[in-house]
């Protein structure tokens, strides 16, 4: 591959106006010249509402019913991230284990049933929230929501599955910890965070030793069995899925209720610079520079997407192409914000070359200083304004996309014009405010610097 | 059912095109047929560079990358052992602006000496990556090469070394690119929010003049039917003991291919699969195991990968994979698997589909088989699969002298 993927947030839109560019063969044409475009940011992007239901528990579904397959995504959100847990994989373990065995099945028979029809049931467990996602052709919905309706009832935690989530899940680290990225991800959000933070710890190998199933079950009554849930619903939904749903969860005691999140303070690192030697054999360094950053509701959330655009959002920014597409110290370099709910950060992340990594940050930071120091060229911005749009045009296409965007504005709390106000800024911000936002935050003095090598 | 239009333009280029107006977006997608299994075997990984050197600029066009995304898009590209693709998505009311990208490079490319001396570093970062500087990283370089002894599938699309990479001369560049990239050699996939005649009015505006180039007729040498199985066990720096066994299978065009695929599911396909079930869950062998295969054009290799479980040897790991190959060829499988992995084929075609590029990409592929309609009919080759076929095909492929067997074994285990 050119690149490797970048993942985008999951945003959805469509265009409402029709295409203005007459094509028409020519006789004579010159291929220097590029074909008249319509600027993206002339789009009118809508995003599809949700439908929205309560069941009688108090349970809230959000539906997107859209698509040309007969295909559906349900995906159950519970308060039951890291960030609830008392002691370190808790949250993780149970979050995995959920589907590995109830009273009445066992986990090869639970997993037998998902796969004959040719469905899926993934789980994830996130710092604040943890989920269920079942993907399956609509035919078969009505065979797989009782089996979830079990896992959310009466799953058991069967003590060997657990042994073997422990004895699997440390083979897999000792495996990871050989990684330099995974070293350097995981130390970043450290010096970020500090290690008692949610956001800033990571599985040791006596975390996993130290789990018991008490502890799993415990979380799950608490968390899930009589948690809060919401559901996001989205694809060709049948005429029927509500009463689907309210049969299938709608007298589970999913209470509906505010559950608080507990407070754990961060605690950044003192010391800024970090040189890690991991594999003394290897040829390549992660590098990691990180900041500190306030969370989606702050005002200068909006414009920061569009300067880490230009910064390193994507295949054109500066980092890429000073990076990669001048000195060819690496096979690509991004920048990000990260999805926090309470703090984000502000990362700049790459793999280079051994020998290059140190040159690699002097040009960074010397791109930080030129955003600094001078105005972003109306053309540069106009690419970058197009692409954003062009981009999430193009990300949003499809039900999957859609309920994405809404999930994340329902789960950060955020207005529902989130979308447009995001929008209004990429079409909208200027020059000016662009460099005092890099005056703001893109100081070198304000972000940790990591090298593992 | 996926609509799709054909036609083939006076230089030999075939275009397909598939309206889907549900979507404002329209896909580009150019595909030209030559892979890692066409270079010269002692400059393996050039396919793949010259991948990198499509984005440097062409003829008339310095910076793709930057006219694309000024017009809303995106895109990328893969290199395959047997194919190179490049797709693009933008806003469709901006499509011209890839076609005029596309037709260019494809009549040529500016063959900037910066350019290719930029991406030579860049491809062996790339190389370093994902195969040096990761444990395990370089087990497919040795699995092809004990597996094939003549086909050019014995190298990794990557290259077989860094110093092919670092030795490519602009002379290559420039005789890779007379040889595959022209008209006569690509496959054009439109899809979209567009309309069959304004695609066939740009495709003959922008690339009907591009001359036709000469049909490339791929004289790729193949494997001789293999006698003795083979075998390798290698000692790394690596935490735990890995296993990996292959055995040569049927082609993608072979009526046993989908046989085959079927097999894989059943065996390794899921966390209720035979395999997983078995020896991750019930012995507790293998912290994870799988069994796949690439999807080769050419006869590839159904695989059968994890990694065990501490203390458990190899020999130990590779007699239970055995057993429960036994158990298949001896005893078959149920008709509820055999529904279970139709019913999960059926289920991973329709989320695939869902996505215009995916079907802009298969459309390609499926042409370059020579029968874009595939796309439609594959699905009731699958289901036409009975239990006995599995069994019997099973006792062809799992055959001890069809087999590699690798062990790559943890230095500090000893």
């Amino acid at each position: 591959m050119k690149r490797k993927i970048v993942t985008h947030y999951i945003i959805e839109q469509k265009i409402t106006s029709e295409s203005e560019n007459k094509l028409s063969p020519s006789f004579f044409m010159n291929r220097k010249i590029a074909p008249p475009i319509k600027d993206a940011v002339d789009f009118d992007l809508k995003l599809k509402p949700y439908d929205k239901y309560v069941l009688r528990n108090g349970v809230e579904v959000y539906a997107v019913n859209a698509g040309a397959e007969e295909l559906i995504q349900i995906e159950w959100i519970f308060f039951a991230g890291n960030c609830y847990e008392e002691k370190r994989m808790v949250a993780t373990a149970a979050n995995f284990l959920l589907k590995n065995g109830t009273t009445q099945k066992s986990a090869f028979a639970i997993n037998e049933q998902v796969d004959y029809y040719g469905a899926s049931l993934a789980r994830a467990c996130y710092n604040e929230t943890a989920s269920i996602t079942l993907h399956s052709l609509t035919k078969h919905l009505h065979r797989l929501l009782p089996l979830v309706r079990e896992l959310l009832t009466d799953a058991n935690f069967p003590e060997e599955e657990l042994l073997l989530f422990q004895q699997n899940s440390r083979q897999r680290l000792e495996v990871n910890l050989k990684k330099n990225d995974f070293v350097a991800n995981r130390l970043i959000d450290e010096y970020l965070f500090g290690f008692e933070h949610p956001y800033g710890t990571y599985s040791r190998f006596e975390d996993l030793a130290a789990l018991e199933r008490a502890d799993l079950i415990a979380f799950y009554d608490r968390y899930y069995r009589t948690g809060k849930c919401i559901l996001f619903v989205a694809g060709k939904l049948p005429a029927t899925i509500f009463e689907q749903l309210e049969t299938a969860f709608g007298d589970l005691p999913l209470h509906g209720g505010v559950v608080e999140v507990p407070v754990k303070p961060v605690l950044p690192a003192l010391e800024r610079k970090y040189r890690v030697v991991n594999d003394p054999n290897g040829v390549q360094g992660a590098i990691r520079l990180a900041r500190d950053f306030p969370n989606r509701h702050h005002p200068d959330f909006f414009g920061a997407q569009v300067l880490n655009a230009i910064l390193g959002g994507f295949f054109g920014s500066r980092l890429m192409n000073n990076i990669r597409e001048d000195k060819g110290y690496t096979y690509g370099i991004y920048s990000y914000l990260q999805n926090h709910v309470q703090q984000s950060a502000w990362v700049v992340s790459t793999e280079a070359g051994k020998d290059v990594c140190e040159a690699a940050i002097l040009e960074i930071y010397n791109e930080m200083a030129d955003l600094r120091d001078e105005l972003v060229e109306e053309e540069e911005l106009m690419l970058v304004r197009n692409y954003l749009m062009g981009s999430i045009l193009g990300d949003l296409d499809g039900p999957f996309h859609i309920i994405g965007r809404w999930k994340n504005i329902v789960l950060n709390g955020l207005e529902e014009d989130y979308f447009y106000q995001s929008i209004k800024t990429i079409k909208t911000i200027q020059p000016e405010e662009l460099q005092q936002l890099a005056r703001k935050y893109l100081q070198p003095e304000s972000f940790y610097e990591l090298v593992v090598v | 059912m996926i609509q799709f239009s054909r036609f083939v333009l006076p230089n030999g280029l075939r275009v397909l095109v598939h309206e889907d107006n549900s979507t404002p977006m329209a896909v580009v997608n150019v595909l030209y047929d030559v892979g890692a299994r066409d270079e010269d075997p002692e400059r393996t990984g050039f396919a793949h560079l010259f991948e990198h050197l499509m984005f440097g600029g062409s003829i008339n066009i310095p910076e793709y990358d930057d006219e694309l995304q000024k017009a809303g898009g995106e895109n990328n590209a893969y290199t395959t052992n047997d194919l190179t693709n490049y797709y693009c998505q933008l806003p469709s009311a901006n499509i011209e602006t890839a076609f005029w990208l596309e037709s260019d490079r494809m009549l040529s490319l500016a063959f900037s000496k910066k350019s290719l001396d930029v991406q030579r570093k860049v491809v062996c970062e790339e190389f370093k990556e994902h195969y040096i500087n990761r444990p395990y990283g370089d087990i497919w370089f040795k699995m092809r090469e004990m597996a094939y002894e003549n086909h050019p599938y014995r190298w990794m699309t990557i290259g077989k070394e860094l110093r092919h990479v670092e030795e490519a001369s602009l002379d290559d560049v420039k005789n890779f690119f007379k040889k595959h990239y022209n008209p006569v050699n690509a496959i054009l996939v439109v899809a979209g929010n567009v309309v069959t005649e304004q695609v066939y009015e740009l495709a003959v505006k922008w690339f009907g003049d591009i001359p036709a180039g000469d049909k490339y007729n791929r004289t790729v040498p193949q494997e001789l039917e293999q006698q003795v199985a083979r075998r390798m066990d290698i000692t790394a720096d690596v935490p735990v003991d890995a296993f990996l066994k292959t055995w040569h299978m049927p082609a993608r065009l072979d009526p046993d291919y989908y046989v085959a695929d079927l097999i894989t599911d059943i065996l390794g396909g899921g966390a209720s699969s035979r395999l997983y079930q078995s020896l991750v869950k019930e012995k507790q062998l293998f912290t994870n195991i799988d069994c796949y295969h690439f999807g080769s054009t050419d006869a590839g290799l159904i695989c059968i990968d994890g990694k065990l479980v501490k203390g458990v040897r190899p020999e130990d790991a590779e007699l239970a994979v055995q057993a429960q190959l036994d158990l298949l060829m001896n005893e078959g499988v149920t008709a509820m698997e055999l529904e279970k992995v139709k019913n999960k084929t059926e289920s991973t075609m329709a989320f695939e589909d869902m996505s215009v590029m995916n079907r802009a990409a298969s459309l390609a592929y499926y042409e370059l088989l020579g029968d874009a309609n595939l796309m439609n009919t594959e699905l009731s080759r699958y289901n036409e699969v009975t239990a006995d076929q599995l069994v019997e095909l099973s006792r062809r492929i799992f055959e001890e002298k069809n087999s590699h067997t690798l062990y790559y074994r943890a230095k500090n285990n000893q």
